[in-house]
């Protein structure tokens, strides 16, 4: 199962809900940290990485030798990555999707393909959760091909939780495409309320089902859930903003483990996604999960 | 692309012109989102009136909701392509298919269609279908507008939801800033600039005349920060950091301080957790119009950031 | 000599345009026929990224020998390095004022961009 943890805005507590939600079903399960831009899942699991992997892109490389000078790659570059300046082809890595336009329609062949990195994918462990990863390199612009390859990584797991990059540009589009479920987290304000809706429509867009978490549930007031009951969408966990639970992230601990009255509320988010067998390990509960 | 076609003596002057005075901008940014980067935007904007507000957090945009603009002017943005099958012409090959990279045809066997949230628009499927039943056409991102407000002028945007996010909207909303501000007389110009440390930071940060990073005493905010003054320094940017919501855990305000110091940037001063911040916020009102500790904590840091800015 | 402007408008009157990939127009004037073209950057201006690259390409059709412009960055000054145009930077006032600057030689030859690279 694919769980994408999700918000319009930074900073209401995805992370948060990711990590806490890995630890909460605390097997076979793998988190994918997609903001890749800052990557911080690593700072609460306490990890560090076992493995690492350079992730690149293709960018041509022209063999001057064969390279008439017709300008075909300029003419179909969509991104000004290769130009025909003087009496030479010159490309500009940086600018290149990696499309392989030019290389494919070159009419000499002279033009061939090779790396250049946009980033790596880390993967480590820690207390049964298996982190993977992905750190863009700094200034670089290009940010969906590294995150559809952290996306690609999963495999084996019976579940995976991603941790999307915040917004609802295509970066965010990259880490949910094809989740089971996408959870919103929000936050009962004006402006979770307006990040909220956008990430909805971005969801209903892909054709996903998405459900709401609503963190610092006590400072704002029922605008969001006026929406949520006016949109349908179920409220899958209510966070109270608890002074020691924002002392306990500012100091880099998971909830759950600084504050262990807030396991069930984990443990019912799980339940309530469809992750099965939890409450049942978390609480002893001896009751047949929902 | 392809190339220009030499043009008559009359052209029509495109795209922003040159602004006739500089106007220099102070651009907030805050690395890791929910700082409180925009709240705190919010009351520097009604302290200094003569400030024109550019809002550059173009991907979940939310200054608007605490000053109340009136738009004034609505344009759309439009930047790259998007591929688009012409269904009825298509013969099934499934070339593009296969060429794509980026898995945006879906191909059912019959016709192709391609999935407008994957498309990064490079063309080769337009220029390779066989039969040329794919159009390539401008793609839509946005819009961007001017409006005014109770507290002066503001230019913002919006991008549309799975656009891609590449800094040229906002450069097209500082470039509109900068030239209005010129026009109008604005003393300067003041930025909510956008989270992370990509290209839409980068491009609402250079040329800037000081870059104010706001940050949280969170292990998540001096990680953060540490990315976003290296990002500064390698811009050139001179930089000033502000410690939100420093009570939440002074230790890490004083050590993300010191971190700041030892970067170069100077200090601004720290604003407390206040609940008012957010009951401001469910109002549709800056803070500072509702005073509290953290009102005035703001307007302290407001006069350090213009001694910081000789303004 | 071929020299090309950046310019804002449409004739050597019009005011120097002090960038260079997101230029209005360029004005390409040969300093010994006296002869004049104007042609837009309309592909510069709309160009997501690489404007300078693009107007570089524009500039270098057009047979330029030198390039005179406010600013050049590093993407721009590649390209016109590769194609062989001498850039300068630094000019005010009308493009014609700016071909007096560069005959009067009140403008360097830059050896490098002047500028960071931006969209």
């Amino acid at each position: 199962m694919i769980v994408a943890i999700a918000s319009g805005k930074g900073g209401t507590g995805k992370t948060t809900v990711a990590v806490n939600l890995a630890l909460t079903i605390g097997r076979d399960v793998h988190l994918l940290d997609c903001d890749v831009e800052a990557p911080n899942a690593h700072l609460f699991l306490g990890t560090r990485p076992h493995a690492r992997i350079e992730i690149g892109i293709p960018v041509p490389e022209i063999d001057h030798e064969r390279c008439t000078l017709c300008a075909e790659c300029s003419r179909v570059c969509q991104y000004n990555a290769i130009a025909v300046l003087g009496n030479r082809a010159v490309v500009f890595p940086e600018l290149c999707h990696g499309c392989g336009a030019c290389t494919l329609l070159c009419p000499e062949r002279a033009i061939s393909e090779s790396p250049r990195s946009i980033g790596v994918i880390e993967e480590s462990a820690a207390r049964d959760v298996r982190l993977i990863q992905g750190r863009l390199n700094v200034g670089e612009a290009l940010v969906p091909p590294l995150i559809r390859q952290v996306r690609a990584r999963a495999r084996g797991a019976s579940t995976v939780l991603v941790d999307a990059p915040p917004g609802t540009s295509c970066s965010m589009i990259a880490a949910v495409r094809g989740a089971d479920v996408v959870v919103l987290v929000t936050e009962p304000t004006p402006f979770g309320l307006n990040d909220l809706r956008l990430a909805v429509e971005t969801v209903r867009a892909l054709g996903l089902t998405c459900g709401v978490v609503i963190n610092r549930s006590d400072v704002g007031d029922d605008r969001v859930h006026a929406y949520c009951a006016a949109e349908g969408l179920e409220i899958l966990a209510e966070i109270p903003d608890d002074r020691r639970i924002a002392e306990a992230y500012s100091r880099g601990l998971p909830m759950i483990e600084a504050l262990p009255e807030t396991r069930p509320l984990f443990a019912d988010l799980a339940n309530r996604i469809g992750v099965s067998g939890v409450r049942a390990r978390v609480t002893g509960d001896v009751r047949a999960s929902a | 692309m392809p190339p220009p076609d030499a043009s008559a003596a009359s052209l029509p002057v495109v795209g922003p012109t040159v602004p006739s005075r500089v106007v220099p901008e102070l651009v907030v940014i805050s690395g890791k989102g929910g700082t409180g980067k925009t709240s705190l935007v919010a009351s520097f904007a009604v302290l200094d009136p003569e400030l024109l507000v550019a809002d550059c957090d173009v991907d979940a945009a939310d200054l608007h909701l605490v000053l109340e603009p009136e738009t004034v002017e609505r344009h759309e943005f439009r930047s790259g392509h998007e591929a688009v099958v012409r269904s009825d012409d298509c013969d099934g090959c499934s070339l593009c298919s296969a060429l794509c990279r980026f898995g945006a045809v879906d191909f059912d066997g019959f016709t192709a269609e391609i999935d407008p949230f994957a498309c990064e628009g490079c063309g080769l499927c337009a220029e390779l279908c066989p039969i040329r039943a794919i159009d390539f056409v401008e793609r839509r991102c946005g819009e961007w507008y001017v409006s005014t407000n109770p507290h002066g002028g503001m230019v913002h945007a919006r991008l549309d939801i799975g656009a891609e996010n590449s800094g040229k909207l906002v450069s097209t909303v500082r470039d509109q800033a900068r030239r209005i501000a010129a026009d109008a007389g604005n003393r300067a110009i003041l930025v909510d600039g956008p989270p992370g440390v990509g290209c839409p930071v980068i491009a609402s940060i250079t040329g800037a005349a000081g870059v104010l990073v706001v940050t949280e005493p969170t292990v998540s905010g001096a990680h953060d920060m540490e990315r976003v003054l290296e990002l500064a320094d390698h811009f050139d940017a001179t930089a000033a950091v502000c410690v939100n919501r420093w009570d939440l855990n002074p230790e890490t305000a004083d050590r993300i301080e010191a971190q700041a110091r030892r970067r170069g940037a100077s200090l601004v001063g720290r604003v407390r957790y206040d609940r008012d911040v957010t009951r401001a916020q469910l109002r549709g009102r800056p803070v500072i119009d509702l005073g509290g500790g953290a009102a005035d904590d703001i307007r302290a840091v407001w006069t350090r950031v213009c001694g910081w800015l000789g303004w | 000599m071929k020299v090309v402007v950046t310019a804002t408008g449409a004739t050597v009157d019009s005011a120097v345009d002090p960038r260079f990939g997101r230029a209005a127009a360029f004005i390409l004037v040969d300093t010994e026929s006296g002869e004049i073209q104007v042609q837009d950057n309309h592909a510069g201006v709309a160009a997501t990224q690489g404007a300078g690259i693009q107007a570089a390409e524009t500039v270098s059709r057009l047979g330029a020998d030198c390039l005179v412009t406010g600013h050049c960055g590093p993407k721009a000054y590649r390209s016109l390095h590769a194609a062989g145009v001498a850039v300068y930077t630094g000019a005010s006032g009308t493009v014609a004022d700016a071909v007096e600057q560069l005959r009067s030689g009140s403008l360097d030859r830059s050896d490098g961009p002047d500028v960071g690279g931006h969209w």
